[in-house]
């Protein structure tokens, strides 16, 4: 007689079959089930700071990583893990860690990775907040950028120095939304040792999955399309596990012990997963950069609907593109759908679902026009921000870029009439129709 | 740390604490197509519990020099020469998939070395499908998918592996491309699985195995199933653990799989 022995472990109660779910599945079931304690079948908001040990030995094992589970909800919080599960599935992933925002996902990355006499390799055609941080922010702490045309792919292979930590760039750049080439640019980091971090914020994965390309990391505010609903703001930084950094000379923060927690050696400690493993260690726990749980709840209900969503948010902008492109007072469209554009093919390769929903047009006409077509619009919300569910407008040279001269404008890629829209989910026609109504308004300015 | 077996050189994960030979030894062996990384958190926990663990990479996967071998026999006589290699005269020898067999195998070779047989996600016999075989030998990375995709039973396991915030099936696939990439070996695959596939001599073995074994088998195991592994824990007259989960059992509920080591340990 054989003895057996059950083991008295809480079941999940969801138990989906053997094949490898799909996108639209994966956003709705990845890393939730319904809570074995309650039955609940939406994901509970785990508003606890701390959660309750089992005894001392169990206490200590979580903190020596001898078990998995969570301790206080600044390294690791129930609801921000099915997030952070979730955005890695969706990404082809092995993890995530949720951050306070997109900026802090960033900075994350870049801790993670670099130091004092670290370098770095950009893309310069960046959102500001990013480039502030390289530009100015970082320098104070010993880590240089240099910044490369994204499209300038000599340009990125001869900015790589010995002490280069990692290159990064966004997958649609601000503002003209140049694709990056992301077969190319990781081909020329993983030459040079060095992995390629993506800032995937206006394409999400439903239009494009940077690993599938050859990027190692990947960041999002979470905050725009993911969130969706323009109700909070946070981030999320996802490791493809492929980049290899047992052997990275470059990495002595990854493969060789570190002092700060108990002379662990992370790529040791994992083979796929040493980045996220230092990243939450350190970066969460002494950065603490971390995410409400209220937060990551409200990320995941937007992205429960992201696949419909973002089909839409293109369809939506497909058609006001067109509408923007036939208009005598429009002097040209930013999409990258479009013939002329610079990466038109790069554009057609990587995002054959569309180019997402933030474009810039340029208004024939004086700054002026730019205030006038602004102040008309209806549906439009003027505000500084982009993928809300709601059609969002802001005219750089009457707001973010005020200070600057025509001429500083121009070199900033923007003009005294460039308007930058972002598509929301509203009827297509009733977008149409007040762009009409406020090209109108822009007319009579004149 | 490093050890030198069969004149190559050797990785073992020792749980984040220096080697001790003078204490008990658990010797933890991962499966197909992985490395010790699938034993992280459990060697952590006993090495700092009065155990000394030794979680080796198999040759030619991730960090010990190649070439792979080819026969569960064979990965058995290199377990007990890396035993010696690191100065253990016994030790408790625990397994999962391939490496469940790996252990039964070294139990029967030298019985008087093994203190204890834990065998994790098991079956006896290990068939694997051929198109399986045929698919590791064309197109590695598809059968790395396909093997993912059999070896979860959900979309949700709490609290995840080694902590909160990981996508098992991402990392699952992720390791496996890695051991796949850092063996310089595009039929590693095939070695592993065919390994697998040809050990016949599982009842041979379990009779002469003479220290309590254990099988901790997972519910809902899809590459191992259950029932395979009832000749062999007869055989064994082994305690059976169940958890749920699939075959990825230490990833899918470490808890449980803890739970389970620390009865069949103590």
């Amino acid at each position: 007689m054989l003895s057996t022995d059950t083991l008295a472990i809480p079941r999940e109660r969801s138990m989906p079959g053997p094949s490898d779910p799909g996108f639209d599945t994966l956003a709705l079931h990845a890393g939730a089930a319904p809570d074995p304690a309650t039955g609940a079948r939406a994901l509970p908001i785990h508003l606890s700071t701390s959660f309750v040990f089992e005894s001392s030995e169990h206490a200590a094992s979580l903190f020596n990583l001898e078990r998995s589970g969570h301790v206080y909800s600044r390294i690791s919080n129930p609801t921000n893990a099915v997030f952070e599960e979730r955005m890695a599935a969706l990404e082809g992933g092995v993890g995530s860690i949720a951050t306070a925002s997109g900026q802090a996902a960033l900075h994350l990355a870049i801790a993670t990775l670099a130091g004092a006499g670290a370098h770095v390799v950009s893309s310069s055609a960046l959102y500001g907040g990013s480039h502030n941080l390289l530009a100015y922010t970082l320098p104070r702490f010993g880590i240089e950028t240099t910044f490369v045309k994204p499209g300038d792919i000599d340009g990125w292979r001869a900015a790589i120095r010995p002490q280069t930590r990692l290159l990064f760039g966004e997958t649609l750049g601000n503002p003209g939304l140049d694709v990056l080439d992301i077969p190319t640019v990781s081909a020329i980091a993983h030459d040079a040792g060095v992995p390629l971090l993506v800032d995937s914020t206006f394409t999400t994965p439903y239009l494009m999955r940077p690993f599938d390309h050859g990027a190692d990391l990947v960041f999002h505010s979470a905050t725009k399309f993911l969130c969706g609903h323009g109700t909070v703001v946070g981030g999320v930084l996802v490791d493809g596990g492929r980049f290899d950094w047992s052997e990275a000379t470059r990495f002595p923060e990854l493969n060789q012990p570190y002092a700060g927690f108990h002379g662990m050696v992370f790529a040791e400690e994992s083979s796929d997963g040493a980045f996220l493993l230092r990243a939450r260690r350190e970066g969460l726990r002494d950065f603490g950069a971390c995410m409400s749980p209220h937060t990551a709840w409200l990320m995941l209900q937007g992205i429960e609907t992201l696949p419909l969503r973002m089909a839409r948010h293109v369809e939506n902008t497909r058609k006001v593109v067109a509408f923007l492109m036939a208009h005598p007072l429009v002097a040209g469209v930013g999409y990258p759908e479009l013939e002329g554009h610079p990466s038109q093919a790069l554009a057609a390769r990587l995002l054959p679902k569309g180019c997402g929903a933030v474009f810039s047009f340029d208004l024939k006409g004086s700054r002026q026009q730019g205030v006038a077509f602004i102040e008309a619009l209806k549906l439009f919300s003027h505000l500084a921000n982009v993928g809300d569910c709601r059609s969002l407008v802001i005219h750089p040279a009457s707001t973010t870029h005020f200070r600057m001269d025509d001429a500083a404008l121009a070199q900033a890629g923007i003009g005294p009439g460039t308007i930058r829209l972002s598509i929301g989910l509203e009827d297509p026609e009733d977008l149409v129709e007040d762009l009409k109504r406020a090209l109108k308004a822009a007319e009579k300015a004149r | 740390m490093k050890l030198v077996v069969d004149g190559r050189e050797a990785y073992c994960y020792t749980g984040g604490k220096p080697f001790d030979p003078a204490l008990p030894c658990v010797v933890f062996v991962h499966g197909a197509m992985n490395d010790h990384g699938k034993f992280t958190l459990l060697a952590r926990w006993f090495a700092h519990h009065g155990w000394s663990v030794l979680a080796p990479d198999l040759p030619g996967h991730m960090r010990s020099a190649g070439p792979a071998l080819t026969s569960i026999e064979a990965i058995a006589d290199w377990l007990l020469a890396l035993l010696d290699a690191a100065g253990v005269k016994r030790a408790a020898l625990a397994g999962q998939s391939l490496g469940s067999l790996v252990a039964l195998e070294a139990a029967g070779r030298a019985p008087e070395r093994a203190t204890r047989l834990v065998m994790l996600g098991t079956a006896y016999p290990m068939a694997v499908p051929a198109a399986l075989l045929e698919l590791g030998q064309s197109n590695p990375l598809a059968a790395i998918d396909r093997v993912v995709m059999y070896s979860f039973s959900t979309l949700a396991a709490k609290p995840s592996y080694p902590s909160p915030g990981v996508w098992l099936r991402g990392s699952a696939r992720a390791l496996m491309r890695q051991v796949l990439a850092h063996g310089h070996d595009p039929l590693l695959f095939h070695t592993d699985f065919a390994a697998c596939d040809r050990y016949a001599h599982g009842l041979q073995a379990a009779e002469k195995v003479r220290c309590p074994a254990h099988l901790v088998l997972a519910e809902f195991d899809q590459m191992t199933p259950t029932k395979v592994a009832r000749e062999l824990a007869t055989a064994l007259k082994a305690t059976v653990h169940t958890v749920p989960a699939g075959h990825f059992l230490m990833q899918e509920c470490p808890d449980g799989v803890f739970q389970a080591l620390r009865k069949a340990l103590a």
